[in-house]
């Protein structure tokens, strides 16, 4: 238990005297994860968008398939995207394995099928009379889907924020893929991994502090935003 | 409303193939932006010692963790990509694992600890110019207590002792192993057979023999939580002593020799290997008097012994050290 307070402490204080080792890791795990999420947002906002207003035989099979994938095991990811760009895997040329887009390859994998998922419920979450009643005030179908997904918006970006959340928080396939590199590839979920094999207890779950605050600092500014607007 | 149903659809088509284009164009914005020196990471690389220069060629190399976890890597890393004026990319992993990163060419040189595998690697083609750099020994520890009596004992009735009290009563005699295929999993299985017992027999005799699946530190501490016997390499155990609730109960034994060996990929089998000059230039350094001289030295201010034993100057005379050719004839 007296570990725990160690912790705090420690967290604190690396925070306060900006350790620039930590700073830099921390910073690149907001790096790393932020383009992952940016990533995948882009591509599964609109593939959830898809999926919902298009009315197909399969689309309860499609979804039952994207919300059993929410179980999608890291380290499976990790070993799937290995073997892939691995140099004698088929994208092999590419030389991303142990870089940084090798972990946010991996991450958007990741969380492709929550955001999706998301999406989608977010999106059935609105209320159809919604879409009607714009339609029928002379909204164009555009204007109509806007006012859908700007109804959506808490929703939308609660999903973010859990994608977010899962890609910064995973350390199986960073370790995998990117090898945990010094000043290279290290973020803060494979130098907790690190710092516990090797012993320094109190030092992991220091950075492990330092996660969840970037988190919560991460999802305040989000909701502070979606407030404004 | 089924124009409704249909433009939605269409706008949403569009704007999936605009995210697909937009998709190449963040990729290509984020990921080189990762490699080289992300904007925001510009200003912390700039604190840090080891700044990420771009345009310098990556050399790559997969450590066995007990190198790793000890800081020896951290110690020598700027000293070479100094002297090589290379980056140097260390991965750390088990033997095994290290190996299969050798086999599909993702690493230019391995440190391993595991003569059998090395072998093996080598007579497949994948490995050449093996050098030994540095040796320790391996020891068993256990509960102060120790409940299945080996204390100074060799190696192999140690081992016995605690396979007979571990199947007579699990609650009394536990052993965790690393279960990961590593040097020291190898080890100990090579242990096990000079004890006279077969390893699957081993495995499958009961709860007292617990496969961890995970590194040397966390082994350690779960032997600890546990009160098990456990086989470490030294230079681990001592990295963790104060950290466990375990003394060494077995430190003198021939088994217990353990050498830690540097080996290139073949760029004629591996043919994406790009940086055999390096590797070359790696090994001829480790075993360099002046980093030999360094290693002997590493961890004696911390932990009042060397962690690893330079192979410079023959001191490694038991049955099982590598020849003097192993750790003295520079590759060319």
């Amino acid at each position: 238990m007296q570990e725990i307070w160690q912790a705090l402490v420690q967290a604190v204080n690396l925070i306060v005297s900006l350790d620039p080792e930590v700073i830099q890791i921390s910073l690149r795990s907001l790096y790393i994860s932020g383009c992952s999420i940016l990533i995948a947002a882009l591509f599964c906002i609109p593939l959830g968008g898809l999926i919902h207003f298009h009315d197909f035989s399969g689309k309860r099979v499609v979804i039952n398939i994207i919300q059993t994938f929410y179980s999608l095991p890291t380290v499976v990811v990790g070993l799937m995207v290995f073997l892939f760009i691995s140099r004698s895997g088929p994208l092999g040329g590419l030389e991303l394995m142990f870089t940084p887009t090798a972990v946010v390859i991996g991450q958007v994998i990741l969380i492709i099928p929550v955001l999706t998922g998301m999406t989608i419920s977010a999106l059935s979450g609105v209320d159809r009379a919604i879409r009607d009643t714009a339609l029928s005030s002379g909204a164009s179908n555009a204007q109509a889907m806007w006012a859908i997904l700007f109804e959506a918006r808490f929703a939308v970006v609660g999903a973010l924020i859990l994608g977010f959340g899962r890609a910064i928080s995973e350390v199986g396939a960073a370790l995998m893929l990117g090898g945990n590199i010094r000043g290279y590839t290290r973020i803060l979920t494979t130098a907790i991994s690190l710092e516990t094999q090797r012993g320094d207890l109190v030092l992991a779950l220091a950075l492990g502090i330092i996660l969840i605050s970037i988190a919560m600092v991460v999802s305040i500014t989000m909701n502070i935003l979606l407030q404004r607007y | 409303m089924k124009t409704l149903l249909i433009n939605p659809i269409r706008s949403v088509s569009i704007s999936l193939i605009i995210t697909c284009l937009l998709l190449g164009v963040i990729l290509a914005g984020c990921a080189p932006a990762a490699t080289q020196p992300a904007p925001a990471d510009n200003t912390s690389s700039q604190i840090t010692a080891t700044p990420i220069i771009p345009g310098k060629a990556r050399f790559k190399i997969a450590t066995t963790t007990s190198l790793y976890d000890t800081g020896l890597w951290n110690y020598l890393e700027p000293m070479f990509e100094k002297k090589a004026n290379v980056e140097m990319d260390i991965v750390y992993a088990g033997t095994g694992i290290a190996l299969e990163y050798g086999r599909r060419g993702d690493v230019d040189a391995i440190v391993v600890h595991d003569p059998a595998a090395e072998a093996k690697f080598i007579d497949e083609g994948y490995g050449i110019n093996k050098r030994s750099f540095a040796f320790n020994h391996f020891l068993i520890a256990g509960p102060v207590a120790d409940p299945a009596g080996i204390k100074d004992l060799t190696p192999e009735q140690a081992f016995k002792k605690i396979y007979e009290a571990g199947i007579a009563d699990p609650a009394k005699a536990k052993f965790i192993s690393r279960g990961d295929n590593s040097g020291t999993h190898s080890k100990e299985k090579l242990i096990w057979k000079a004890a006279g017992l077969n390893y699957e027999d081993v495995q499958k005799s009961g709860p007292w023999y617990v496969e961890a699946g995970k590194g040397m530190g966390p082994c350690l501490l779960m032997a600890s939580e546990e009160g098990a016997y456990i086989l470490c390499d030294i230079s681990t155990f001592l990295a963790f002593k104060g950290k466990v609730d375990l003394s060494p109960l077995v430190e003198k034994g021939d088994l217990f020799l353990n050498v830690y060996d540097v080996i290139e990929i073949n760029p004629e089998k591996i043919t994406t290997a790009k940086m055999l000059p390096t590797a070359k230039a790696f090994t001829n350094w480790l075993i360099s008097d002046e980093v030999q001289d360094l290693i002997g030295n590493y961890g004696v201010a911390e932990y009042g012994r060397p962690l690893f034993t330079p192979l410079k100057g023959g001191g490694c005379t038991e049955s099982g050290c590598p020849k003097v050719e192993d750790y003295t004839v520079p590759v060319e």
